[in-house]
């Protein structure tokens, strides 16, 4: 077991799908107050044909070219949702359904085209589904690394901003922020970080890795600067330890792993979180209960005394 | 004659298939408490956001200080429904009323020790200094707003609109809000409220403008408050009791 850590290609590993599970935790807490936890899963999904496409076009498989291939088609993704949504009666959940099974389809027929092409098939293209961070290399992890760092300092750095267009955009146009800019800005991340994301998780299980953490880190606290931190220290936990144990195994694929990891952190924070966790208000409840009864007690018992 | 502050030309608004404002055209002087009245869809709230550009406009202009809205907007104050956020959002307070002065701030720039101060004298000005670390999903609706008026009130604006303050908040809030909207008056500010309950206009606004899709009436409310004028904008089925029966109009919005 220690001799897997001691390999340098799996500090490496882990050291990026780790970046990767802060930088996904990050985004997911503005996903999240966006009331946009299915667009990632759509946009992730729509991904898969860009990836099959860029490969078929260059033959060969460098992760840079598959990313923008994948990035494209996320975003022509996000524009027919926006596009369908607005221009016609159907509403935003069943436009997101539509394009997020289309693509996905798409992204399937020409992978099975793909394989069949001569060297398609020993490609690793089907590890884009379920995700393999084994099968990445020196540099798809530097490219990885770059991408997520480059995410996670938008965020800060811009933190007040971000706040306040997530809270009240309206009055955040009022005092000269510019909403359009922003939604351009949240859309490049959210995209950058499901496309680095996807070799590592898949397509399938990338909005997990966005929206898991996020909802765990809202069990335990009442600001916002903190949820992110913990959803990224929750979305980094998850992205190392599922990944060190998918290492443990021959072939394991490394998207489920971390989801299990993810959904063990929100279970846990569902259970003993202190804010609204089911154990504090049973507890919080029992308490009142008490003081009720003993309250009622005192009454009558001074009422029989009279 | 004193120049108008406030500009409207021949505005026009609408949603979807629903043209909501038609040729408005209205101007207000500096130093007034305009009270914006008319039945529910007149476009009241239209109206603001179209001034403010946070809707579009299908025609016209407007001007502020002479001035289009991108180049006044650092000198004009919003206050939005309450129901226009979130408040289940994780934060308390004291951050929200710190948001109205981001502007200031400067943006990328984290807010100081003496903006944070600043934001809590506005929370007391709103008698909400106890609340300044209340995690704003545990406010009643009318300390809500209060919060609300004090994030506006840190802006230090010349122009003030805000979209029903009153609605559905208690007597004690309404107090509240109403000794501050007169004081901004009397420092010489310009307010335009959204406003709901015909009952009190006499009492809260020196000026008001009759809205339904286009201006009925605009004037001192001394001279246009009348039962014709209100009976206009809100239909001939309307009747105005507000002298024999108080509480008949009351609910009315």
């Amino acid at each position: 077991m220690l001799s897997i850590l001691l390999n340098s290609n799996t500090q490496w590993v882990l050291l990026s799908t780790m970046i990767l599970g802060v930088a996904a935790g990050t985004i997911g807490c503005m996903a999240y107050w966006k009331r946009q936890n299915l667009m990632s899963d759509a946009l992730s999904h729509s991904a898969l044909p860009g990836v099959v496409i860029a490969f078929l076009l260059i033959q060969e498989k460098n992760l840079f070219i598959l990313i923008i291939g994948a990035a494209i088609s996320a975003l022509i993704g996000a524009f027919l949702i926006q596009w369908i949504t607005t221009s016609s009666r159907i509403s935003e959940d069943s436009a997101m359904g539509m394009i997020l099974s289309i693509f996905y389809g798409m992204g399937i027929m020409l992978l099975s085209i793909a394989n069949r092409s001569a060297g398609g098939n020993q490609s690793g293209l089907d590890k884009f589904i379920y995700g393999q961070a084994a099968a990445m290399v020196k540099s798809d992890v530097i490219t990885m690394l770059i991408l997520a760092l480059l995410v996670i300092f938008i965020v800060f750095i811009a933190f007040k901003e971000w706040k306040i267009n997530l809270f009240d955009p309206q009055f955040a146009k009022g005092i000269g922020l510019s909403i359009k800019g922003m939604n351009i800005l949240y859309t490049s991340i959210l995209v950058t970080t499901i496309v680095i994301g996807i070799q590592a998780v898949g397509v399938i299980l990338m909005a997990a890795m966005l929206v898991t953490p996020a909802v765990s880190a809202r069990y335990w606290t009442r600001s916002f600067k903190i949820m992110i931190l913990l959803s990224a220290t929750f979305g980094g936990i998850a992205g190392a330890v599922g990944t060190f144990i998918s290492a443990l195994g021959n072939g394991w694929p490394t998207g489920p792993f971390i989801v299990v990891v993810a959904s063990v952190v929100f279970v846990v924070s569902l259970l003993f979180g202190k804010e609204n966790g089911i154990l504090i208000k049973h507890l919080q409840f029992k308490m009142h209960q008490k003081t009720a009864k003993l309250n009622l007690q005192t009454l009558t018992e001074g009422l029989e005394n009279k | 004659m004193a120049k108008p502050i406030i500009k409207i030309e021949n505005l026009s608004a609408s949603y979807r298939k629903n043209t909501v404002l038609h040729d408005v055209n209205f101007d207000v002087m500096s130093g007034s408490l305009t009270g914006i009245v008319g039945p529910n869809g007149a476009g009241k709230s239209t109206l603001l956001k179209t001034m403010l550009n946070l809707h579009p406009a299908l025609a016209g202009s407007v001007s502020f200080f002479g001035l289009p809205f991108a180049k006044a907007k650092k000198r004009i104050g919003y206050v939005p429904q309450r129901g226009s956020v979130d408040w289940d959002f994780p934060t308390d307070a004291l951050d929200v009323v710190t948001m109205g002065l981001y502007g200031q701030i400067g943006w990328l720039r984290r807010p100081g020790r003496l903006h944070k101060e600043k934001a809590y004298e506005a929370l007391e000005k709103m008698g909400m200094a106890d609340y300044a670390d209340r995690q704003i999903s545990q406010l009643s609706g009318g300390q809500q707003q209060r919060v609300f008026l004090a994030r506006a009130l840190v802006q230090h604006a010349d122009i003030y609109f805000m979209d029903e303050p009153l609605a559905g908040v208690d007597a004690t809030t309404e107090r509240a809000i109403m000794t501050i909207l007169k004081e901004l008056k009397s420092i010489g500010k310009t307010v335009m409220v959204v406003h709901h309950d015909l009952q009190t206009v006499e009492d809260y606004f020196d000026h008001v403008l009759f809205l339904n899709q286009t201006v009925i009436k605009h004037g001192k409310t001394g001279h246009i408050f009348t039962k014709e004028n209100i009976a206009k904008t809100y239909g001939g089925n309307m009747h105005w009791k507000g002298e024999v029966n108080q509480g008949v109009v009351h609910s009315f919005e």
